[in-house]
């Protein structure tokens, strides 16, 4: 059996938090990039802005965006690992010290309907976990901020519905909420569970690789991969049809107009009731920050 | 670009037009929800004697990120300013001209933007990193129990804005 100890996991957690907040994941910068060269007037300018601000947090190890979020620890354990010591306060201890090391801003309160204290130190962080065979501890940190946060939504359709409705759903709520969550915006999708576990894939769909055209299509060899004959193909399509709708509302960078609205939309599914059909919507900015490591 | 010297004068402010871009220099203060709530029940109750007068200042939505060794003030960009609109009339009434934030304002808002001759400027959301490169000073001046939450006064050095709703109510957003 392998052993990790706790204090391990600490230190990883703490360089985790500093390099999502300093340094923009490969996939979304790229998309960034791409986007800024149809942008032209104000919408060229904003990208042109969150390019240079991309540069200055990356060489300057400053966070690119002063919400630096609320963390969001994302956990696979090897059932095969042993963790010595507590692994909640480990995480917790590991938030709190590089938040602090890394001048990343305290955004955490306590007694949310109450007093609202800030508890000064980020603390504590959401944690999910999943135990997966193996003896290692995949860990990743999702700096959750909040202009995008509060877009969530989530609505429970009912089987008989018209896939219409759904997208309508999906592109009204980024129509309502677009222009305060920080565009061009990646938009995650949860489609079945029931209504925690679509929140929570809609979030994980969020850690998924962004790109302007999903991979099942592009391929074009959707109908040879056993997860496209589960519906795939379909939520593929549903993907890129969404996309083409969010980028036609107009909303642009910064929301001051133009062509990119959203860089990517990523849907995951899982299955769910024969009575019900719940979909959830976590949007995330354009810094959609990310770190993952495997001990 | 055009450059404007804050604290804001009349003059300047009937001259923007919205989505024009423009370099700030000067004064401002941040404050966001919880020091919107304290100065909305300190001008109620006077519980809070502020050591500001607000006539004519402009005030950022704004809460930054902790000061790296040897820099002013860390990543210090805009905030969802919608989440302040309950607050913006009686704020504009207290005397305020310029509101710097991010994203679209309420028609209460807009309406109380044209009755103070007042403007709202953006800046572009997420761009904390680049913006703190044009403040040149930072200081806690109320609040400082409320952390990033606190009223900071800010000494901005061309800090770059669009005008997003201006004097006359014209806006940037749908």
């Amino acid at each position: 059996m392998k052993i990790i100890n706790a204090s391990k996991i600490t230190d990883t957690v703490a360089e985790l938090c500093m390099r999502a907040n300093y340094t923009l994941r490969p996939d979304v910068k790229k998309a960034i990039q791409k986007a800024a060269k149809r942008e032209k007037g104000l919408a060229g300018y904003a990208m042109d802005s969150i390019l240079k601000n991309i540069e200055i947090a990356e060489k300057g190890s400053i966070a690119m965006c002063q919400d630096t979020g609320m963390a969001v620890v994302f956990l696979e354990i090897g059932q095969d690992l042993h963790i010595k010591g507590n692994l909640e306060k480990a995480i917790q201890e590991g938030v709190r010290s590089g938040y602090r090391k890394g001048c990343l801003r305290a955004s955490v309160v306590e007694d949310p309907f109450g007093k609202r204290v800030n508890t000064g130190d980020n603390t504590p962080a959401v944690i999910h976990t999943k135990v997966v065979p193996g003896s290692r501890i995949k860990i990743t940190v999702l700096p959750k901020g909040f202009g995008s946060e509060n877009t969530s939504t989530i609505r429970m359709f009912l089987p008989g519905e018209k896939s219409g409705a759904i997208e309508d759903f999906i592109v009204e709520t980024v129509k309502k909420f677009g222009p305060n969550a920080c565009p061009p915006l990646i938009v995650g999708v949860g489609i079945g569970g029931t209504s925690e576990k679509a929140m929570v894939i809609a979030k994980e769909a969020l850690l998924k690789p962004v790109s302007r055209v999903q991979p099942a299509l592009r391929k074009g060899r959707a109908r040879s991969r056993p997860d496209i004959d589960r519906g795939g193909c379909q939520v593929s399509e549903l993907a890129n049809r969404l996309l083409r709708k969010i980028n036609a509302l107009g909303i642009g960078p910064g929301g001051f107009g133009g062509k990119t609205t959203a860089l990517g939309v990523n849907i995951e599914t899982f299955p769910t009731h024969i009575a019900g059909l719940p979909v959830a919507i976590n949007i995330s900015c354009w810094a959609l920050r990310k770190a993952t490591t495997t001990l | 670009m055009k450059k404007i010297i804050l604290p804001l004068n009349n003059i300047d402010i009937k001259k923007l037009r919205a989505g024009e871009k423009v370099l700030l220099t000067g004064p401002v203060y941040t404050a966001r929800d919880a020091a919107h709530k304290r100065i909305a029940q300190s001008s109620k109750l006077k519980a809070w004697k502020l050591p500001i007068d607000w006539k004519g200042q402009t005030i950022y939505y704004a809460g930054p990120a902790p000061a790296p060794k040897g820099m002013p003030i860390g990543s210090c960009g805009p905030t969802t300013s919608s989440r302040m609109d309950r607050y913006t009339p009686l704020l504009l009434k207290l005397g305020i001209k310029g509101m710097i934030g991010k994203g679209n304002r309420s028609e209460d808002v807009k309406k109380a933007i044209i009755r103070s001759g007042a403007v709202y400027f953006v800046a572009v959301g997420g761009t904390g990193a680049l913006l703190s490169r044009r403040i040149t000073k930072a200081k806690v001046i109320a609040f400082r129990d409320l952390g990033p939450e606190a009223i900071y006064e800010l000494e901005l050095k061309d800090f770059p804005v669009l005008v997003g709703i201006n004097s006359y109510g014209k806006s940037i957003y749908k």
